[in-house]
């Protein structure tokens, strides 16, 4: 017997160098740039949860992501995940001494799998978000080129890596992540809704929650994650971070649907 | 206010939120600062027996007990909560801090562990603790992260259904605890700290 659990709203922000990027257009903010400030916003809105990735392209430096988990343990007061750049389960402790409650690898992972025991063994699988891009991907013969038809992706969906999406993410749950962050690449940024048979295949290959992400454009999308997906929790970043629709209203949507979530002023 | 600090675990969450509540909460293992603070913290993430050992090593077994008997009021979190017991099935060999009587016992396997997600509180027992927690005739909704739970107790003043009824909070006199994270349930949280802020300052004067 597995029990559904009850389901997350998650708001995505993109950092880079300390700064929220893909632009933010709450009319109210004193700094539309400050994923803390936004972070607060969020928590206010009724998030569940929150999920910052860092960009940053020249991964080295370090320091400037740990200052944004302390600064957001000081002003953000539900459960939140820092996830880019983590190679080591010393990247991973000083972000989650910092303030962080998870940490999301994906590279790191896919190069060194021990990482993810690692990690669950130090911190325990709670902390442990193994984040997969996925792609639909065929070879020249145009056969798909893994059993389920979605490929791994690294590099922001541009480097194809030859594993099979749904397999790793079993492979992911038995090696101790307690969460998988699943993101198509296909859909990322199309507002055309997730991959939903991506999303089912791997929510049943794993009993550990799924996070579904990548294409969301519309509140009714977020809903279709959970009832034709079975995802865990949903994230979104773009129609949020516009303002168009907020946290709470993403909410209404969901539980009109029959999917029960914490209420916005709960 | 002191959130006593033996080196591993989410600290700096618990001391933050009690900042935010209006409280001079103060990260330490310095005895002397546990023995004069109006109130005591015990956060806690992870394994039991780690955390144990790490309250022993740094030395705050004792002055977490005499905290707890001192009638100050006294809070535990998450494994903060469990390690105030007699022990767990995760850690056998590790002994609690048993401040409160009852063992800490893995969720039934016919549930998803751990627990991993917001849930509301079913109050068994009225609380000051638990005033205002609820809104709109909503039951209150906290966030758990947990494999294992203390049993059921005399202390039990609030469950969680999970499939089954998990123990959520106790309260003992002085002595108060959460399988929950406070620091991490939005408003709801937020209220249960700043209700034991409130206590702590009353029983100050």
């Amino acid at each position: 017997m597995t029990i559904k659990t009850n389901t997350r709203v998650i708001p995505c922000l993109d950092v880079d160098e300390g700064r929220v990027v893909k632009g933010v257009n709450f009319v109210d903010l004193v700094d539309a740039g400050d994923p803390v400030e936004l972070a607060a916003r969020y928590d206010q809105q009724g998030a569940d949860e929150l999920v910052f990735l860092d960009i940053t392209a020249s991964s080295g430096d370090r320091d400037t992501i740990v200052e944004l988990a302390r600064r957001a343990a000081e002003e953000v007061f539900i459960p939140f995940t820092i996830g880019g750049g983590i190679r080591s389960v010393d990247d991973a402790r000083r972000l989650l001494r910092a303030g962080a409650d998870k940490t999301s690898v994906m590279t790191a992972a896919i190069n060194r799998p021990e990482l993810i025991t690692e990690m669950a063994q130090e911190f325990g699988s709670q902390c442990v978000v193994v984040a997969i891009d996925a792609r639909r991907s065929l070879g020249e013969n145009g056969q798909p080129i893994t059993a389920s038809g979605y490929e791994v992706y690294t590099r922001g969906g541009r480097t194809p890596t030859g594993i099979d999406a749904v397999e790793w993410s079993s492979q992911a749950a038995e090696l101790g992540a307690g969460e998988i962050l699943l993101t198509s690449m296909d859909r990322d940024g199309t507002r055309d809704g997730f991959d939903l048979a991506l999303t089912r295949a791997v929510t049943d290959a794993v009993a550990i929650p799924v996070i579904a992400s990548g294409g969301v454009g519309t509140l009714d999308h977020l809903a279709e994650g959970v009832t034709e997906g079975g995802a865990d929790a949903v994230l979104a970043a773009s129609i949020f971070h516009f303002g168009e629709h907020t946290v709470a209203e993403a909410k209404q949507v969901m539980a009109a649907a029959g999917i029960t979530v914490r209420p916005p002023d709960a | 206010m002191a959130v006593l600090d033996y080196g591993i675990g989410n600290l700096r969450s618990a001391q933050k939120s009690l900042e935010r509540v209006g409280a001079d909460a103060r990260l330490t293992a310095d005895a002397g600062l546990i023995r004069d603070a109006d109130a005591v913290v015990l956060p806690g993430v992870g394994n039991f027996g780690r955390v144990a050992e790490a309250i022993r090593d740094a030395g705050l077994a004792d002055p977490a007990r005499d905290a707890a008997a001192s009638g100050r009021p006294f809070l535990g979190i998450c494994v903060g909560m469990q390690v105030m017991f007699d022990g767990s099935e995760e850690s056998p060999d590790v002994a609690g801090l048993s401040i409160l009587p009852g063992t800490v016992r893995l969720l039934p396997d016919t549930v998803k562990r751990p627990q991993m997600q917001w849930n509301t509180l079913t109050v068994k027992r009225a609380s000051p603790m638990l005033a205002g927690l609820a809104t709109n005739d909503e039951p209150p909704w906290v966030y758990f992260v947990h494999s294992y739970a203390v049993e059921d107790t005399a202390a039990t003043i609030a469950t969680c259904d999970y499939g089954v009824p998990l123990v959520a909070a106790v309260e003992h006199d002085n002595i108060f605890a959460t399988q929950f994270h406070p620091e991490k349930s939005g408003r709801s949280g937020l209220r249960l700290l700043s209700n034991f802020v409130e206590r702590a300052k009353k029983e100050d004067q």
